[in-house]
């Protein structure tokens, strides 16, 4: 059955308050997830204070003047702070999103509230454990598949159909989308996800793949792909824009299409 | 514990191959669902306390009764498939399958049951 309550250990406790930066006039206060595997402590919520006239307009800013200038054990990933990369993927007042590419004022609470993208295994505080997340995307064969011989030069495709890969390819993996569907909490051990389903539909309408019936036999499955319910909480959180539940309605009609 | 690769757990027991028929089937009986509940709704509504004489007759034509029987057979059997949706969301091994099972027999008992009662006042007067 569905785990309603979490264990003793996992519930989180109110953390440290630290110190507001001396000086500081402009200060925005930051309520941070912390969790530490080695110390065998509950996770905490630990209170900071960043000067915003000495910091840079995003999240991810705030997050690296805390490391900076506060707390150095703050743990987080994060590389290339323009959106590309996907690694500083987190909740960020309730929303999962992108931190280098969500302004502070963004968010019009008074408190800014971060946690770990939701139903993951939490590696230390910001940072979730991504490997089922990865190997789903594995194992849709995020790669072109083909059994005619590689023509001379390259593998040609129309305008119209490279035009049907937009707002597929942009997806950068942050997971934002997958941990924000309530069926991926439930059964991400057998449902892939909005991620893991875009990437595969990606494959499929590709005209210079030629395994489209194999895609789609190994996506037909009660869980793996019919686990979709059509919440759409991966559209509406998506941090670049993308709707991956329409990827997903358009898998189904292909299934249909097949059969009838 | 045991020692799975990732991409061993991600891969599981393989595709099921299935899932598309569960799926035409539920939207083609939404759809069905949504032309017939009303029309339903309305010739229960009409009978509701008229006495029983007069839903009688109302059922013994052939339209209400053939419009409450689809609405029994194709409404059970949305709900059959709804609920094993619902069920396989939020349930594990054992209780899952015992949970269908339920499910399929209180289904099917409905529409037993629907039907014996429809067809007595349609066809026994």
């Amino acid at each position: 059955m569905v785990q309603l309550t979490l264990p003793k250990n996992s519930k989180i406790v109110t953390g440290k308050t630290w110190p507001k930066p001396e000086g500081g006039t402009n200060l925005r206060q930051f309520q941070i997830y912390r969790w530490n595997p080695d110390d065998g402590q509950n996770p905490r919520v630990d209170t900071y204070f960043v000067d915003l006239d000495d910091c840079g307009p995003m999240i991810l800013d705030a997050l690296l003047y805390i490391k900076n200038k506060i707390d150095p054990t703050l743990t987080f990933r994060r590389s290339c702070r323009e959106g590309i990369c996907g690694s500083c993927a987190m909740n960020i007042d309730g929303i999962n999103t992108l931190a280098c590419i969500y302004g502070i004022d963004e968010v019009r609470k008074d408190v800014v509230k971060i946690y770990p993208l939701p139903h993951m295994a939490v590696v230390k505080d910001l940072v979730p454990d991504l490997n089922h997340f990865y190997a789903q995307h594995a194992s849709i064969m995020p790669w072109l598949e083909t059994k005619t011989p590689a023509p001379q030069k390259e593998w040609r495709q129309s305008i119209e159909d490279r035009k049907k890969l937009d707002g597929l390819y942009e997806c950068v993996m942050c997971a934002s989308c997958s941990t924000s569907c309530p069926s991926y909490w439930w059964n991400s051990d057998r449902y892939l996800g909005p991620a893991a389903l875009l990437h595969a539909y990606r494959w499929i309408i590709d005209s210079r793949d030629e395994a489209t019936g194999e895609r789609l036999d190994d996506l037909e499955d009660p869980f793996k792909l019919y686990r979709c319910h059509t919440i759409m909480n991966c559209a509406k959180t998506c941090p670049k824009g993308l709707n991956p539940a329409k990827a997903i309605a358009k898998i189904k009609h292909m299934m249909v299409e097949r059969q009838l | 514990m045991r020692y799975l690769t990732d991409r061993k757990r991600a891969e599981g027991h393989g595709a099921a191959h299935s899932g598309t028929g569960h799926h035409w089937y539920m939207q083609v009986s939404a759809f069905g669902l949504a032309l017939i509940v009303p029309t339903f709704i309305v010739i229960f509504g009409r009978a509701l306390g008229s006495g029983y004489e007069n839903v009688i007759e109302t059922f013994s034509h052939p339209i209400p009764a053939i419009v409450t029987g689809l609405v029994l057979l194709v409404g059970m059997q949305h709900f059959r498939r709804g609920a094993q949706v619902m069920i396989e969301d939020y349930t594990r091994k054992s209780t899952r399958k015992v949970l269908i099972m339920c499910v399929i027999v209180l289904s099917y008992g409905l529409t037993a049951t629907g039907l014996y009662a429809l067809g007595k006042i349609a066809l026994g007067h």
